[in-house]
C-alpha cells in the first residue's frame, strides 16, 4: 500500500510504531464494544446446565439450541410482543416521516410567509418541554392514550431537530429549478411535495427513516410510562425483557415465599438470553450496511441549518 | 384554479408568494402542527399542577381533580422539595455526572476521531468502526442484560473468572456488584462511554475530513511535527463543532439518561445514593410511590433551568466565536 502512495501524502502519516499503537487501541476498543454482545450470544447457545453450574462463559461446556426453539414455539406472549414491536416500529416510522417530511418541505420553502414563525414554533420545544409530569397527565388521563398502542406511537413520533435536517436537505438537494418550472406549468405546492420532491429526497427519507425505526424498536420507555400489568397483550419485545428482569427480582427477593411452580414459570437463563438476541440481532445484523446513511445524517444535523 | 395559474405566470417563474401557495405549504405542515400542539405546547400549560396540591378524588376526570379539587400551593411544592433529603442528592448526582459526561464526552471522541484518521490500514478503520458503533443502537434494556452478564453475584462472569484466576480466594464469598456503590460511581461513566463512542467520534470524524489538506502539506513544509499540526489545524478548524457539541451537552445539563441510571443499575436500591439523577427522581415520584407534588415541582425546575442553561450557553459560545452557536 505503501508503495502507491504519492510522496507527499506518505510524508504526512505518523511513524509505523505510533500507527501500530493507535491500531492496537482501536482494536481493543471494537473488542470492548462487541465482546458483551458476543457473551450474550454464546450464553443463549448454551445449554441450560452448562449455565447452572459454571455461569455465564464464552467457553461453555456443551451448546445447545433449545432456547430458540422454545422461542419459536411461543406463539404466546413472547410472540406477541415480537409482533407488537414489529408493528409498532413500522407505524411509528410511517408516523415519524409524515410529520418530519411535511414540516421541514413547508420549512424550506423561501417564500412561505410563515416560515419564521414556524421554525421558531417546532424549535422551542427543543429549549423548553412540559416536563414528564405534564406530559404523562395529558397522555394518560386528557388523551386517553393510557394502555393503548398509540401511546407507544404518537408521543415521540416527531422530533425538530429532524424535522430540522429535513429542511436543510430540501433547502440544499431539491435544485430550485424543478420547482420552479412545475410551479410555472401551475402545480400545487401538494404535488411538488408528493410527486416531485419525495421521490428525489429518498437518501434523506432512508435517513430519517432509520433513524425512527431503530428508535421505536428500541424504546421501552413510552411502554413503562403507559402501559400497565392490564395489557400485556400489548407490550413490545423491549418491555417483557423488562417485566422479565423485575419479576426475576422480585422472585429472588421473595424466594422462600413463592412455591416452586412460579419459579419454574420463569424463562430459564439460556431463554432469557436469547430474547435478548432476538431484539438486538434485526438491528445488529443491519446496521453496519445503513452506516454510510447515519453518518450523512448526523453530519447534516450538525451543521446549523 | 385558472387564477393561481395565471398569477404564477405573470411573475414568469419567480417565487411567487401567493397566498394560496401560502394557504397549501401551511396545510402541509398541519397535522406535524396539530402534533407539536398536542405533544409539545400543551404540556407546557401542565406547569400548572406544580403551583398546586394535587388531590385526586376517585372517579372524576384529571381536569376536575386539577382545578377543582387541588387548592392553589404558590411555591409550596417548591420548597417542600427543596428542602427534603433528596433534593440535594439528586441535583449532586444529575450536575457531576453530567459535568463529567460532558468533558469526556468531548475530550475522548475528539481525540480518538484525531487518532483514528492517522490509521495506516483503512480497512482495519472500517471494521473497527462499524463494531464501536455496535453500542449507540442497542437499548439500555439490552445493555442491562449484557451487564448483567459479567456482574451477576452467582453466574457472572468476572465473579468466576476472579475465582478461577485465582484473584479472589474460593472461599471467599461472591461479590456483589449490585450493591456496589463505589463500584458503581466510575461504572457509570463507563457505561456512559461506551454507548456513545462511536457516535461521537463520527460527528467530529466527518468534520476532519473536510479540512483542507493543503493546510497540512503547508504545515509539513514549514516543519511542523504531528502535534503541531493537530494543535494548530486541527483543533482549531474543530472549534465551531465542538463549540455545538458543548452547547447541546451543556444545556442539557439537568438532563439524564433515564436508561443509564434506571435501567442498566436494575434500580437496584443500594445504589439510590448515586443513581438518583432528577429524571429518576421525577419517574419514581410520578409512577412509583407518587408524589405527584414534589415530582412535578422537579420536572418544572428541571425545564427552567435547562432552557436558562442552554440559552446561555449560546451566548457564551457566540461570544467567543460569532460563527458558531445554534441560534
Amino acid at each position: 500500500m505503501a508503495k502507491n502512495q504519492p510522496e507527499t501524502i506518505k510524508y504526512m502519516r505518523v511513524k509505523p510504531a505510533t500507527n501500530v499503537f493507535i491500531s492496537l487501541l482501536f482494536i481493543l476498543l471494537a473488542l470492548m464494544c462487541f465482546l458483551p454482545a458476543l457473551l450474550v450470544l454464546i450464553v443463549s447457545f448454551s445449554s441450560e446446565q452448562s449455565v447452572l453450574t459454571n455461569g455465564y462463559s464464552f467457553f461453555p461446556d456443551e451448546f445447545s439450541l433449545a432456547s430458540y426453539a422454545y422461542l419459536a414455539k411461543q406463539t404466546g406472549y413472547i410472540g406477541r410482543a415480537f409482533l407488537n414491536s414489529i408493528g409498532i416500529t413500522i407505524v411509528g416510522t410511517f408516523f415519524g416521516l409524515f410529520t418530519t417530511s411535511t414540516m421541514g418541505y413547508a420549512l424550506s420553502r423561501p417564500n412561505y410567509r410563515l416560515r419564521g414563525f414556524f421554525t421558531w414554533y417546532i424549535f422551542i420545544p427543543m429549549l423548553f418541554s412540559g416536563g414528564l409530569v405534564a406530559s404523562y397527565m395529558i397522555n394518560a388521563q386528557i388523551l386517553g392514550l393510557k394502555d393503548t398502542y398509540w401511546a407507544l406511537i404518537l408521543p415521540i413520533c416527531c422530533s425538530s431537530f429532524y424535522c430540522i435536517v429535513m429542511r436543510t436537505f430540501f433547502q440544499t438537494s431539491v435544485p430550485d429549478a424543478i420547482i420552479e418550472s412545475a410551479k410555472i406549468d401551475g402545480a400545487r405546492q401538494i404535488r411538488i411535495f408528493a410527486q416531485i420532491v419525495l421521490p428525489i429526497s429518498l437518501p434523506a427519507i432512508a435517513t430519517i427513516g432509520l433513524f425512527l425505526t431503530f428508535a421505536y424498536w428500541n424504546d421501552w420507555m413510552m411502554a413503562k410510562y403507559y402501559l400497565s400489568s392490564n395489557v400485556q397483550d400489548k407490550f413490545p419485545l423491549q418491555y417483557v425483557l423488562i417485566s422479565l428482569e423485575d419479576n426475576i427480582s422480585f422472585l429472588t427477593r421473595n424466594k422462600d415465599k413463592m412455591g416452586a411452580e412460579a419459579a419454574a414459570n420463569l424463562p430459564s437463563e439460556t431463554i432469557r438470553m436469547a430474547m435478548v438476541m432476538v431484539s438486538v440481532l434485526p438491528i445488529a445484523c443491519s446496521y453496519p450496511f445503513f452506516q454510510k446513511y447515519f453518518v450523512s445524517g448526523l453530519t447534516i444535523g450538525a451543521v446549523k441549518g | 384554479m385558472s387564477k393561481k395559474s395565471g398569477a404564477a405566470r405573470k411573475n414568469n417563474g419567480a417565487s411567487s408568494g401567493s397566498s394560496f401557495d401560502n394557504l397549501e405549504l401551511f396545510l402541509i405542515h398541519l397535522p406535524t402542527t396539530i402534533w407539536y400542539f398536542i405533544f409539545c405546547y400543551l404540556p407546557m400549560f401542565g406547569i400548572v399542577i406544580a403551583f398546586k396540591d394535587y388531590k385526586v378524588r376517585p372517579g372524576r376526570s384529571f381536569i376536575w381533580n386539577l382545578f377543582v379539587n387541588s387548592k392553589w400551593a404558590g411555591l409550596n411544592n417548591f420548597q417542600g422539595l427543596i428542602k427534603s433529603s433528596y433534593f440535594a442528592t439528586m441535583l449532586r448526582n444529575t450536575i457531576v455526572y453530567n459535568i463529567i459526561f460532558i468533558i469526556l464526552g468531548i475530550v475522548i471522541p475528539v481525540t480518538l476521531a484525531i487518532l483514528f484518521n492517522e490509521l495506516y490500514s483503512k480497512k482495519l478503520a472500517k471494521v473497527c468502526q462499524t463494531m464501536m458503533f455496535l453500542p449507540h443502537f442497542l437499548s439500555w434494556v439490552v445493555i442491562s442484560y449484557f451487564v448483567y452478564a459479567f456482574l451477576a453475584t452467582d453466574r457472572g462472569l468476572v465473579n468466576n473468572i476472579a475465582r478461577s484466576l485465582g484473584i479472589v480466594s474460593r472461599d471467599a464469598p461472591k461479590h456483589q456488584w449490585y450493591l456496589d456503590e463505589n463500584f458503581w460511581k466510575y461504572f457509570l461513566v463507563f457505561l456512559n462511554q461506551w454507548k456513545g463512542l462511536g457516535y461521537g467520534m463520527v460527528v467530529y470524524m466527518a468534520s476532519i475530513a473536510g479540512i483542507d489538506h493543503e493546510m497540512y502539506e503547508a504545515a509539513l513544509i514549514d516543519g511542523a511535527t504531528k502535534w503541531q499540526q493537530t494543535k494548530f489545524i486541527t483543533l482549531p478548524m474543530l472549534r465551531p463543532i465542538i463549540s455545538i457539541m458543548f452547547i447541546m451537552s451543556v444545556g442539557n445539563i439537568f438532563r439524564s439518561d433515564f436508561g443509564l441510571f434506571y435501567q442498566a443499575t436494575r434500580n437496584s436500591g443500594s445504589l439510590t445514593n448515586i443513581t438518583q439523577t432528577i429524571d429518576v427522581y421525577v419517574f419514581k415520584a410520578l409512577l412509583e410511590r407518587p408524589n405527584i407534588n414534589f415530582s412535578s415541582a422537579a420536572s418544572l425546575l428541571q425545564s427552567v433551568a435547562g432552557c436558562i442553561t442552554i440559552v446561555a450557553a449560546n451566548l457564551i459560545v457566540k461570544k467567543i466565536d460569532p460563527e458558531a452557536g445554534m441560534f
